[in-house]
């Protein structure tokens, strides 16, 4: 076992002068070497993509022939040491922001993310205006009931069965 | 006391139905490629007759690249003898007519130009790679590449006859690249 390990095992020069040829063959773009990409990282990326054959899933989540390969070029890009915002420039650059499930927070689609709070400081507001309005429709206040009365009050309903 | 908020919130409303009245109108099938005015994404694909498939290789000519399955009924069925008959056509006024069989099975694929006797390369895009860089997102897809190279029209869903004829027509009587 360990004489044949011993013979597949290259010397160490052999192993630089091979990465070094590897390395060599590389075309110009690669410019980093491929690392590890663990499935979460490629998850994160592919949930923020849009599954364009499918309606409201993810490239993540989605079981399709497209999203699979999808997910199998966010894993090589982020192999080749592009960040995970790279990636999603690579979608977005050929797809539009409609690529992306949240729409980016600024130009135009901000409008998108504003409107809702907009809406409700508005809706507040509005409220507020209502219930001033109520509040102050309420006639002067009643005059105080004089004691004389309150006594008769109290003796008629002593009288009730 | 003004009554002026009782006629608010109603008129708040009409802008949020103008708005949907607007939305409900559009065709969510059609997005805007970004894709349209910039340079065609070079490619190798291998054809089904195993020759190249390249675009580079191309400048100089008007390209129509077609997105397509097999299983793409009825739009592909519709289109492909219009890409036949357009090819025929034109191949020899300097365009040519590429076709990428998106998502699909090899056999079915090569059936699918069997059946319609397609005489233009056509190439299997096993890995996808292809449709991502040219952001397809279903098919039938097809894009007016210039002679400079670059997408000058994306169509979405079957061409007609007269979309590929203006098109190319448009195309080719711009000046070719350097003259």
């Amino acid at each position: 076992m360990t004489a044949s390990a011993g013979r597949r095992t290259p010397s160490g020069p052999a192993v630089l002068a091979l990465v070094v040829v590897l390395l060599a063959a590389l075309p110009a773009d690669a410019q980093q070497p491929s690392r590890p990409v663990d499935d979460q990282q490629v998850y994160e990326v592919a949930a923020d993509l849009r599954c364009v054959v499918c309606q409201n899933l993810s490239v993540a989540d989605s079981p399709s022939e497209m999203a699979t390969q999808m997910r199998a070029i966010v894993r090589e890009r982020l192999a080749a040491g592009e960040t995970p915002a790279q990636v999603r420039q690579y979608f977005v650059e050929r797809y539009g922001d409609w690529i992306l499930l949240s729409p980016p927070r600024q130009g135009f689609t901000l409008v998108v993310w504003v409107a809702p709070l907009v809406a409700v400081l508005v809706g507040l507001g509005l409220v507020a205006l209502l219930v001033r309005g109520w509040t102050r429709r309420r006639g002067p206040a009643l005059p105080p009931v004089d004691p004389a009365m309150r006594e008769r009050i109290r003796r008629e309903l002593e009288r009730e069965p | 006391m003004t009554r002026w908020w009782r006629w608010l919130l109603p008129l708040a409303a009409v802008p949020v139905l103008a708005l949907l009245a607007y939305g409900f109108k559009l065709d969510p099938r059609d997005i805007p490629s970004p894709l349209v005015g910039r340079p065609a994404a070079p490619f190798t694909l291998t054809s089904f007759d195993g020759a190249p498939m390249t675009l580079e290789a191309l400048r100089g000519k008007v390209v129509v690249l077609n997105f397509w399955a097999s299983w793409c009924y009825p739009a592909c069925y519709e289109e492909a003898p219009v890409l036949e008959r357009g090819w025929r056509a034109y191949r020899d006024r300097g365009v040519v007519v590429l076709g990428v069989d998106i998502q699909d099975k090899e056999e079915a694929g090569r059936k699918f130009i069997r059946d319609f006797g397609l005489t233009f390369p056509n190439a299997p895009d096993p890995t996808g790679r292809v449709s991502v860089d040219y952001g397809v997102y279903g098919v039938p897809e097809t894009f007016f590449v210039d002679r400079q190279g670059r997408i000058r029209v994306k169509h979405v869903g079957a061409v007609t006859e007269a979309v590929f004829r203006d098109t190319v027509e448009a195309l080719l009587a711009e000046p070719a690249p350097g003259g």
